[in-house]
């Protein structure tokens, strides 16, 4: 409890008098990967605002570590076309930043090689990681990433869950993502939110899928889909070359929580 | 050279210089519509400023002020589209300057002057007004151009980052109903938005940074402002009109020279 970054109670949210979230309730704690699951319209995307301050529930209590610190990384970036702004600029629009400090971001990332190019021109791929690499400047307390597998093809989805989880253990912050994909996500995460307006179940992977509520939800054809224990001796990165797994152990010394 | 082309010339210039970083916001939020409704509310800040005799640039700034804030409240309370709306406050209040002055019966207002301007009629005092308003424009713009530019990229993340994104925003319409109130004076109401995104959209072309086209564009302008003078000196055309076609044909220009390689 004492190390929570952010703790929703009882969150109650209507827009033009239809419900959207009715009693959700979500906790994220430091160190902790905590995935929002759920349906189309379950109101995944309204709790995120309601984290990150966009939004005002219209009853519940929302509780923020003081001074916390967040790194969000939006759904989507739009830039006008007559802008031009270089992806340095763009990382630099983060205050006391300059070319080493995102040099070294982009490389944490692993799109080191875009920082001189115009933002409009670099792939969908690449576009995320500057995002990140963008929230990650900002040395957050809390990561919060909406949905931020979208429009990368599934290998390379694979590698960023991958990498959420390294900076995770390297940077010791809360991570909060929402998700459509099941199986990807389910091994990514420790804690998973089932969200369809109020929280239908939440806990660690294993449990939550043989959770009847999650079967329901999801149908049955989610079962076997949903814990999803991917057993390679090799990875693949964005570009489809061969990487070194990264095997967990004894050795390692971060914490699952 | 004659006092009245000075005050034009200078009067022309600053204009141009203050359009030029505040005119590649426009173009980059894509709010030339915007500033073309506050030109429009313009002439009823005009009229206003006549029956409650204040100085017009002040009754001006007044009016595009009260208009965006008006503009604002209407886009957060009802589902209309932002360029409906724009429509019906532009057109609704140029009218409805146009009504207020035909009342004025008394008065004798030159209507050509404000809708098409009348630079080479700045006085001693208007110039004062221009060159003061464009120094406190270029003066509140400078700390806020990086908290502007980073709403202008995702608002939302702006503000997760604690910019208040709200108050940048007034800031930015406050900033556009001055560059109005001083340039209807010296391209008229129907043509402010014009010095404001053509040279702009001239700049973006060969700009590789913000700052790059910011300043490509007043320079673009001082040289669109230069020319037109000059047609207007020597063939006798109306000035405003002059300087936007001069600021025309150097975009239309800027498509010879190479884009320059990224």
């Amino acid at each position: 409890m004492s190390d929570a970054l952010i703790e929703l109670q009882d969150i109650h949210v209507r827009f033009a008098h239809q419900p959207v979230l009715e009693g959700a309730r979500l906790r994220v704690r430091r160190g902790e990967i905590v995935t929002l699951i759920g349906p189309n319209g379950a109101g995944k995307t309204t709790l995120v605002r309601t984290v990150l301050g966009l939004l005002r529930p219209d009853s519940g209590r929302v509780w923020r570590k003081p001074k916390l610190r967040i790194g969000y990384m939006p759904q989507k970036l739009h830039v006008d076309a007559t802008l031009p702004l270089t992806v340095l600029r763009f990382l630099r629009l983060v205050p006391k930043v300059d070319r080493a400090r995102a040099q070294a971001a982009l490389a944490e990332v692993g799109a080191e090689g875009v920082i001189d190019s115009p933002l409009q021109s670099i792939s969908g791929g690449e576009l995320q990681r500057v995002l990140l690499a963008r929230a990650l400047l900002r040395e957050p307390e809390l990561l919060v990433l909406d949905e931020p597998v979208q429009g990368v093809d599934v290998s390379g989805q694979a590698e960023l869950y991958r990498m959420i989880g390294r900076l995770r253990d390297r940077h010791g912050c809360g991570v909060l993502m929402v998700s459509h994909d099941l199986h990807l996500v389910m091994s990514a995460t420790d804690q998973v939110v089932c969200l369809n307006r109020h929280v239908c179940c939440s806990g660690h992977p294993e449990q939550v899928s043989s959770d009847p509520a999650f079967v329901e939800l999801f149908g049955q054809d989610a079962r076997s889909l949903a814990v999803y224990h991917h057993h390679h001796d090799h990875d693949h990165d964005l570009h489809g070359s061969v990487v070194k797994a990264h095997v967990h152990g004894p050795d390692c010394n971060h914490k699952h929580a | 050279m004659p006092d009245f082309l000075l005050n034009a010339l200078l009067a022309g210039l600053a204009l141009a210089l203050v359009a030029g970083p505040l005119g590649s916001f426009v173009v980059w939020r894509r709010m030339a519509y915007f500033g073309d409704t506050l030109s429009h509310a313009a002439l009823l800040g005009i009229a206003l400023g006549l029956m409650l005799e204040v100085s017009p640039t002040l009754a001006v700034t007044a009016c595009c002020v009260l208009l965006a804030v008006l503009l604002v409240t209407l886009q957060q309370r009802q589902p209309l589209a932002s360029d409906t709306l724009l429509g019906i406050l532009a057109h609704s209040t140029l009218s409805l300057g146009l009504v207020a002055l035909s009342f004025m019966r008394d008065v004798r207002v030159d209507l050509m002057a404000y809708l098409f301007g009348d630079l080479l009629a700045v006085s001693g005092s208007d110039l004062i007004w221009i060159l003061g308003g464009s120094a406190l424009v270029l003066l509140v713009l400078i700390p806020l151009w990086r908290p502007l530019l980073a709403i202008t990229v995702h608002e939302e993340l702006a503000r997760v980052e604690g910019l208040p994104v709200a108050a940048i925003r007034l800031a930015m319409m406050l900033l556009i109903a001055i560059v109005i109130a001083v340039a209807m004076k010296i391209v008229g109401v129907l043509l402010i938005t014009s010095l404001l995104i053509i040279p702009a959209a001239a700049a973006q072309r060969h700009a590789r940074t913000p700052e790059a086209m910011a300043l490509g564009a007043s320079l673009i302008g001082l040289v669109a402002v230069c020319l037109g003078l000059t047609l207007s000196w020597f063939e006798d055309t109306p000035a405003g009109p002059s300087i936007v076609v001069s600021a025309a044909a150097i975009f239309l220009a800027s498509f010879l020279l190479p884009r320059r390689a990224v």
